[in-house]
């Protein structure tokens, strides 16, 4: 059962590396992620069961992810629509899509092929395909982000999201960073979904209630474990904080909670991770990761030092 | 003390992108062309907040900039920089008309430091990450591995210029860096491709007396030394009469004093004091 967690932790990872493009780069949460997990998966089986090599089909899923990452980008860079409802729009339509899809609110791959198919020959253990599976696609995805966020685009991408009018002042077309990052990021999360729904053997319209939590629970946890960090560290990190989450649930399971209020106990863990900088402050406790979680506002401490010593003959002016 | 304010309205019809740069554009670096900017304050009423601004400037010209709260100075370097459209007339660069092109268009030939050291800088990427995104400025971001090695030993030696520092932090994330350091940060980001127009809005202002003054000699050092063209907000007196070669006065969305470098030097702290006074 732990082989099978650690293995689902990293198939979830990716969703949690997609999150952490759209969360903690560009700094909003990105609601499509719950339209564009199942979308993949749905995009995925559909093609399966049409005869598609589970390979293509996987990238076919991708592909969907991203294009909505696409609409929401667009509605959101060029239609002003705030991000947050951008997302829920393209959220809700999705789930239409995925219905118009797979013809059917879900879709079994009962005796058809899937990408551990491959992993057949070599007879290993029970569960270990998951695993196997999980660690060439974290390894990819995770090199293919490295070489990324180190390219002329990727260090723009990150200026964007960090201070976007600097951005702008630099020449960055900062509209189309964020368009490319949700298009990234959705892919990404649609192919955690592919990968998930075959593992699952079932893809569903109703799989992405609640994976938002999962996602951004794997970054937090991440985060409260190992505190401040290097970008390549962040991003194993939150792998780390994926396993350690599947594991979690696994405990509940086995500690004979009704696995029907998974979602209420999913919920209470991310709630308690993002109180820990609260719970500190009010517990006046003190730990190597205080300066991390604090990482929202990383301006405090200098503009308290800015604004003292300020003293224009006058205040800033409006325009 | 002579000044012309003009108010020729010459936006007309003929006027037309490839005549201005024969004609007009051409010898002055930035142009402004009779630039109203009107605001609507959300209850049916309007507000000019710049009106009939007529401003040309030569290649190599240092402009300090005054006026009061309200009377228009960021407006008018919003309208330089792109950040906002004028309601009426039209912005020449190099003779070249970029009314209609946006802040990210402009950004090839304009630099802009702001008060806020905060606004200058990406602070969780640190100084060395700041300054290669700096050297790209209106280029294209491509998918290529960014240059960090070979940029080094460059950076080392500009930070090393401003004398504060900054050279060994060059690995730390700019928003761990003091209002000081982050600030001269901004400067040399600003300064780093020679941008044609250099706009300096109040960029010492955040600063302590000691921390504001040296930034303000590396400043004016930076913009000698590079023969930038350049135009510079203050509300420190003693800094608009020491430094640049012009001063404009804005007051009421009107640019109502303009002085040349001779006028400037005969000018005294009292005579500045007086341009307040007229307006208040």
């Amino acid at each position: 059962m732990i082989i099978s967690s650690i293995g689902q932790g990293m198939l979830w990872s990716i969703l949690g590396l997609g999150i952490f493009m759209t969360y903690r780069i560009l700094g909003f949460p990105d609601m499509t992620t719950e339209g564009s997990f199942p979308l993949g998966g749905a995009v995925c089986v559909a093609a399966i069961t049409a005869g598609v090599n589970p390979f293509l089909a996987t990238l076919l899923g991708v592909a969907a992810g991203m294009c909505a990452g696409l609409v929401t980008g667009l509605l959101y860079t060029k239609g002003k629509i705030p991000v947050v409802l951008a997302g829920i729009l393209v959220m809700s339509a999705l789930n239409s899509v995925m219905l118009f899809v797979m013809k059917s609110p879900n879709l079994s791959l009962l005796n058809r092929p899937k990408l551990t198919d491959v992993l057949e020959p070599l007879n290993l253990p029970e569960h270990y395909d998951t695993v196997f599976i999980g660690l060439v696609s974290v390894g990819v995805v995770i090199g293919l982000l490295c070489v990324f966020f180190n390219t002329e685009f990727g260090q723009a991408y990150i200026a964007t999201g960090d201070n976007e009018s600097m951005a702008k002042s630099l020449g960055i077309h900062t509209d189309r960073m964020t368009n490319v990052g949700l298009m990234l990021s959705n892919g990404l999360i649609a192919l955690s979904g592919a990968l998930i729904c075959q593992h699952d053997g079932y893809a569903d319209v109703s799989k992405g209630v609640g994976t938002i939590v999962i996602g951004l629970s794997s970054i937090i946890i991440g985060e409260v474990l190992f505190g401040e960090l290097s970008f390549f560290e962040r991003m194993l990190a939150t792998v780390v904080g994926s396993i350690i989450y599947q594991l979690l649930i696994l405990l509940v399971i086995r500690l004979g909670f009704d696995t029907t209020y998974l979602k209420f106990f999913s919920a209470v863990v991310l709630s308690l991770c993002m109180l820990i900088p609260q719970l500190k402050r009010a517990l006046h406790l003190t730990t190597g990761f205080e300066k991390y979680t604090n990482r929202n506002h990383p301006d405090d401490l200098h503009d308290t030092v800015a604004t003292r010593n300020a003293a224009p003959i006058d205040g800033k002016e409006t325009s | 003390m002579s000044y012309e304010f003009t108010s020729t309205n010459d936006t007309g019809a003929e006027v037309s992108q490839v005549s201005a740069s024969n004609a007009t554009g051409g010898a002055n670096r930035l142009e402004m062309r009779d630039c109203t900017v009107i605001v609507d304050n959300g209850m049916d009423e309007t507000k000019q907040i710049l009106s009939h601004a007529n401003l040309s400037v030569r290649p190599g010209q240092f402009v300090t900039v005054l006026g009061g709260n309200g009377a228009g100075k960021s407006t008018l370097f919003n309208l330089i920089a792109g950040s906002i459209t004028p309601t009426r007339g039209q912005i020449f660069i190099n003779g070249r008309d970029v009314t209609s092109s946006g802040e990210e268009a402009r950004a090839a030939y304009i630099a802009r430091v702001f008060q806020d050291p905060k606004m200058g800088t990406a602070p969780r990427m640190t100084v060395a990450e700041n300054l290669l995104l700096a050297m790209r400025r209106g280029q294209p971001r491509r998918f290529k591995i960014r240059d960090m090695a070979n940029n080094h030993e460059r950076f080392l030696e500009l930070c090393a210029g401003i004398g504060n520092g900054l050279e060994e932090q060059l690995e730390t994330p700019a928003g761990n860096l003091s209002g000081g350091q982050r600030q001269a940060l901004s400067l040399i980001m600003a300064t780093i491709t020679k941008p044609d127009l250099l706009l300096l809005d109040e960029h010492t202002a955040a600063l302590d007396p000691k921390t504001s003054k040296q930034l303000m000699e590396i400043t004016a050092h930076t913009i000698t030394t590079q023969h930038l063209t350049c135009l510079m907000i203050t509300h420190r007196l003693d800094d608009a009469l020491r430094y640049g070669d012009r001063l404009i006065v804005l007051q009421k969305g009107r640019i109502v004093r303009d002085l040349d470098a001779n006028e400037k030097r005969s000018l005294s702290m009292n005579d500045l004091l007086q341009f307040f006074e007229d307006g208040f």
